[in-house]
């Protein structure tokens, strides 16, 4: 059976880690001493929330980039035994909301979400991401992750096989460019446990007419439509009976050189079971309206400071880092030998926790390895606007044990949102 | 300031005086089309002079804020955004748009991983936007139509 068989592998890599990556093997972005042991359960023996995350090579049907972690989602047609499940799909904290590629989906006949203002209509959306949209209708569909599930869940299926008829509309499209591709991701979909509940949220339910996210269709059109909290995209976690308040998503240390793969543990709830406490963790309260805090580094005091597992890098600015060649990602930084740098995070709540990270010149990283500590790369410079950011990536999370507890949920006696570490 | 009806009156006469501009605000149009782009926006507009440049905000019913800069010269030099939602950026950036989609999409497949931020710089039109759940920021500037001593990169 496939996935007793994964299972397995994965044990064995987390051995492998637990072994040769223990020794404080100069820690790449470790915080001094602060590493997973002293928050956060061990969660190799399992549970029925936790699932294992690994970080290492995307799928078959294309791209390959280093430092995405996957899991495995399994889909099924409400209240059936009619399911696919469907590997590498990267866990992102970054966004909200499980999107599966339709290529992915082994035809599975999920049931489109109707339109409940216009008969016969169905719905769809244009997720906006920073560079571009992921276009698709939106279905209903029951869902399993490790031990977790829930059914009548609103999930974007990504068209990236060109199967959903309604052309593109031209609000969608205007915001650059099309990611409705395995490759735009690495990844066969996205699951998205943000600091939030729905994708959109109150502002999808109040006016349409700029950037729309959500359009009613026919099988020829569609035109732009308000979507009710309840029927967005949601964040599936508040969905589960249980263990619905939040994530923790735990990676293993791994040598500044890298490592081929790292194995981890997404793991569901926070203080809702003997695994998944708080601990000591620093709690960093989130702006309740964009889920940033304070990030200052150097001079720079940047207010729209995140941690992101969907990007593969540290991103900051300082022009005094040497960019990397066109070739090896001009927005990676490549300086002449590793960097040790430190910034410290605030919440709203006042409490900060100062990080140590190191910053390697990437173009001496081995391609072979999909797991790499130390890579960073320049902002957007958008200081300008007054809430510049410190976009802290997936090598922060190698190591560490970090909480994403979502809004309006008390979480280990603390209402989200808030990211603890 | 204007008011909502001067607003209003200043876009009556547009359409009446200017038949052939285009309907938006646009990167490299003119200053007098902003008040469509408030219409279009459904949002509340407000107004300031500043030394070397008027500054047009426009606050769109999603809570998004735009920033519109017109130089002296009556052109729109520059736009910032931030908000829950990106604008419509097709409206926003006019005969520019097309360049900016082209450059944004040949990079697409090399970007996995990093979907939070997007920066392009070409000759005449610089990009940059930061964005995750819930927060989306941006600006884009004509650097060719930037007024003397003015840092776009630095515009709030």
């Amino acid at each position: 059976m496939p996935r007793f068989r994964r299972w397995t592998i994965c044990l064995a890599a987390v051995s492998l880690y637990a072994c040769g990556g223990g020794g404080g093997s100069g820690g790449g972005s470790v915080s001094g001493p602060s590493v997973a042991a002293t928050t956060g359960s061990v969660y190799a023996s399992g549970g029925a929330n936790v699932v294992s995350v690994t970080v290492g090579p995307g799928p078959s049907a294309g791209g390959s980039s280093f430092n995405v972690p996957y899991t495995s989602v399994t889909v099924c047609v409400n209240a059936t035994n009619s399911c696919t499940t469907v590997d590498h799909v990267l866990v992102d904290t970054g966004s909200t909301g499980l999107r599966l590629m339709a290529s992915a989906l082994n035809g599975l006949p999920l049931a489109p979400e109707s339109d409940p203002s216009m008969s016969g209509n169905t719905i769809a959306e244009c997720l906006p991401f920073a560079d571009g949209y992921t276009w698709g209708s939106v279905v209903r569909a029951a869902i399993i992750i490790g031990g977790e599930s829930a059914s009548d869940v609103p999930v974007q299926i990504i068209d990236d096989n060109a199967g959903f008829s309604p052309a593109v509309p031209a609000g969608c499209t205007s915001n650059g460019s099309s990611l409705d591709s395995v490759a735009a991701f690495s990844a066969n979909g996205v699951l998205g446990v943000s600091l939030f509940s729905q994708d959109c949220g109150r502002y999808c339910t109040q006016s349409t007419g700029n950037y729309d996210w959500y359009y009613s269709c026919t099988d020829s059109s569609c035109h732009s439509t308000l979507e009710a909290l309840d029927s967005q995209v949601v964040n599936p976690v508040v969905l589960f009976g249980a263990d619905n308040n939040g994530v923790i998503l735990q990676l293993p240390s791994i040598p500044a050189t890298g490592a081929a793969t790292a194995t981890g543990y997404l793991v569901f709830g926070i203080g809702t079971e003997s695994n998944n406490s708080l601990g000591s963790a620093t709690v960093l309260s989130a702006n309740a309206s964009t889920g940033d805090f304070t990030t200052t580094y150097g001079a720079q005091m940047l207010s729209g400071s995140f941690i992101d597992s969907g990007s593969n890098g540290l991103f900051f600015v300082d022009s005094t880092i040497a960019s990397c060649s066109s070739s090896v990602g001009a927005q990676f930084y490549c300086p002449p030998s590793t960097l040790d740098l430190s910034a410290t995070d605030q919440g709203n709540n006042g409490n900060t926790s100062t990080v140590s990270f190191q910053v390697a010149n990437l173009s001496r990283l081995s391609d072979a390895n999909f797991a790499r500590d130390d890579v960073a790369g320049g902002a957007s410079s958008i200081a300008g606007l007054g809430s510049g950011y410190f976009d802290w990536g997936l090598p922060f999370f190698y190591g560490r044990t970090v909480y994403v507890a979502i809004e309006g949920q008390t979480a280990g006696g603390t209402v989200g949102p808030y990211f603890a570490f | 300031m204007f008011s909502a009806a001067q607003a209003a009156g200043a876009r009556i006469l547009w359409l009446f005086g200017v038949v052939a501009s285009p309907a938006l605000a646009y990167l490299g149009g003119d200053a007098s089309s902003v008040s469509a782009d408030r219409v279009a926006l459904r949002g509340e507009r407000s107004d300031q002079s500043m030394l070397q440049y008027d500054l047009h905000v426009i606050t769109a019913a999603t809570g998004t804020v735009v920033n519109e800069y017109t130089s002296r010269d009556n052109r729109v030099f520059a736009i910032t955004w931030q908000g829950p939602t990106p604008p419509d950026l097709r409206a926003l950036f006019g005969a520019y748009f097309p360049g900016f989609q082209s450059a944004a999409a040949a990079g697409a497949a090399t970007r996995a991983g990093a979907h939070r931020q997007l920066s392009l710089v070409q000759a005449d039109f610089v990009f940059r936007a930061a964005g995750h759940a819930r927060a989306f920021r941006g600006r884009a500037y004509v650097p060719s139509l930037v007024p003397a001593g003015v840092a776009a990169d630095d515009l709030p």
